[in-house]
């Protein structure tokens, strides 16, 4: 009798499970629908012809699907320019940045020296300073050095990164103990170490710093903007933002723009997605 | 080994740690730590690019404690704070326990919670602006089908501005959070939970006395992320509302920007963001104590 209950009770929390299984799928599958509903819908506005992208009873599919707005971008404001000046920036700022990241945390990881542990805190501190709060002496400092308005004056306070060199030193602080020992004992240079035992370990880390640094300069608002007085001299996210303060009714236009300046990062993003959940799952994020 | 020959190791050694510092130490003191120095300096002056600073002592304090529109920006940058703070924290760890267990489509649930955390915050604003346009919107004639599409749309009025920005917000972070809650969740041993299964204990139970305490590393790195997050958001506003309407959504970096950049009142702007500053430090410093004699190790 005590058997039977056992089994029938067992016999119910199977069903409680598996209703409790498809309500979770369905919550969350919905879930999944409202995150990517603006990014879709912009997808789909940016098809539609002028008249249905402002109309007044408007539709999440085009009734006529047109590519009009995908051509009449580049002429409606420097579009290719915007585009350059972006992978210009978000690319030169990534390479550097990672270079001197890497550097700065193999060497606050993997030696012992005086000033290390100052070095360090240092580091810390500056991680913790948002540049939106000293934009003005950043902008001041630009200017004076004769790098405003320049792509240069955009670049070079972006590359180094007090959080890439963190990450990285936690990285690095992972790595087995004696792995430069034996090159060491072989005789080889500091230098040779670096790049040939310790940077072959070290791509998923530079794989999702990487992209870190690649769409937060690609994606950033305030530091472009700033640092451009014109739409030509800006980057995607500053142009397109001081193009729709201005043609507030050109929707198919202004969507066909954003989804062309966000499928860069949403393929880079799909292409090293694994990578990057495991580089955020074994780093210093832990 | 002679002492000698130690030594000179160790010389080498420290040489090359140096070499290998120094490019990225020496950018971010010049990018970084100067300007953060020089905030506080030009707080204490007048200045306006075309003139040298010129000394004014503690005039631009007194002048930003009496000034509505610094009020009224400290009020907005806090009350955003600590509405979407929690929220997306909140939010992000339900979706990771969620997305922790075995589902249909869940890869693709991940994914689709990920991807706002990869576009840029500025140019899907202008998608929710649209959505949101009184005459035009998608999601403003949704909201009227239900009768609830407010007059002249959600970011003409104050507090449903706010409450846009805010979601806008909760929705560009929450995935990110959420995989770094998921790769702490996927770092608790599974033999705690069959340990704590066989004692009998409740789902709800075996959260609070293993996920949650196992999880306060995340939690920490978390909340200190999405805090600072919060008080230095911009671009959703800049774009949505640009500080509207009746500046009930213009926060402390939306006003830097105005007053420091744009009117060139750089001595004033620097006072407006020492105020940031010092948020931030505060917060730091709270967290750093809170959470320092919490943290679990296993």
């Amino acid at each position: 009798m005590a058997q039977r209950t056992a089994v029938r009770s067992r016999g119910l929390d199977h069903g409680l499970q598996q209703a409790w299984k498809i309500a979770l799928t369905i919550a969350m599958v919905a879930i999944g629908l409202v995150m990517v509903f603006p990014i879709v819908w912009s997808f789909f506005t940016a098809f539609k012809p002028n008249s249905e992208a402002a109309s007044a009873s408007p539709t999440l599919l085009p009734q006529t699907w047109t590519l009009e707005n995908f051509v009449e971008i580049w002429s409606a404001i420097p579009f290719a320019q915007l585009y350059g000046n972006t992978i210009l920036f978000a690319g030169v700022v990534m390479v550097l940045s990672l270079t001197f990241d890497t550097m700065a945390g193999y060497a606050l990881a993997r030696f012992e020296f005086r000033g290390r542990t100052a070095a360090f805190i240092a580091i810390i501190v500056m991680l913790m300073i948002p540049y939106q709060a000293v934009i003005i002496p950043l902008y001041d400092l630009v200017h004076s050095l004769g790098l405003g308005q320049s792509m240069a004056g955009m670049i070079i306070p972006r590359t180094a990164n007090a959080f890439g060199v963190f990450f990285m030193r936690q990285f690095f602080l992972a790595l087995p103990r004696n792995l430069e020992e034996a090159a060491r004992i072989d005789g080889a240079n500091e230098w040779k170490i670096f790049t040939r035992v310790m940077l072959p370990l070290t791509t998923p880390a530079l794989l999702t710093l990487g992209l870190f640094h690649f769409q937060f300069n690609w994606n950033d608002l305030l530091w472009p903007l700033v640092m451009s007085n014109n739409i030509a001299g800006a980057t995607l996210p500053a142009g397109l933002a001081l193009f729709a303060g201005q043609h507030v009714v050109e929707y198919g236009l202004l969507m066909a723009g954003s989804v062309l300046a966000l499928i860069p990062l949403i393929l880079f993003f799909l292409l090293i997605q694994r990578t990057f959940v495991a580089g955020i799952a074994t780093t210093g994020l832990k | 080994m002679s002492a000698r020959s130690t030594m000179s190791i160790h010389h080498r050694q420290a040489r090359a740690a140096w070499m290998f510092l120094a490019p990225g130490l020496l950018l971010l003191t010049i990018f970084t730590a100067w300007p953060l120095l020089r905030t506080v300096y030009l707080s204490l002056t007048d200045y306006n690019l075309l003139t040298p600073p010129e000394w004014v002592g503690l005039d631009n304090y007194r002048e930003l404690l009496a000034d509505p529109q610094v009020m009224n920006a400290f009020g907005n940058t806090l009350l955003y704070a600590v509405v979407v703070t929690p929220v997306t924290i909140g939010l992000a760890m339900l979706f990771a326990l969620a997305l922790n267990e075995r589902f249909f489509a869940r890869t693709l649930v991940r994914t689709a919670v990920f991807v706002p955390f990869v576009v840029s915050l500025a140019v899907i604003s202008i998608a929710f602006r649209f959505l949101l346009d009184p005459n035009y919107g998608l999601v403003t004639h949704w909201l009227s089908a239900i009768g609830l599409a407010p007059q002249q749309g959600a970011l003409a009025q104050p507090h449903t501005a706010m409450a846009a920005v805010m979601l806008v917000g909760v929705w560009k972070n929450v995935g990110f959070y959420m995989v770094m809650f998921l790769a702490g969740l996927q770092s608790i041993p599974r033999e705690l939970y069959e340990a704590a299964q066989l004692d009998g204990t409740s789902r709800l139970q075996r959260f609070r006395a293993v996920t949650l305490p196992l999880l306060s590393n995340q939690t920490m790195l978390v909340s200190i992320l999405a805090a600072t997050a919060s008080f230095q958001v911009f671009d959703q506003i800049k774009v949505m509302t640009n500080g509207g309407p009746a500046m009930s959504t213009e926060t402390l970096v939306v006003l830097v920007n105005r007053v420091g950049i744009n009117n060139l009142e750089f001595g004033y702007g620097s006072a407006v963001s020492v105020i940031l500053l010092v948020l931030i430090l505060i917060l730091s410093l709270a967290q750093y104590l809170y959470f320092g004699r919490r943290q679990v190790r296993y």
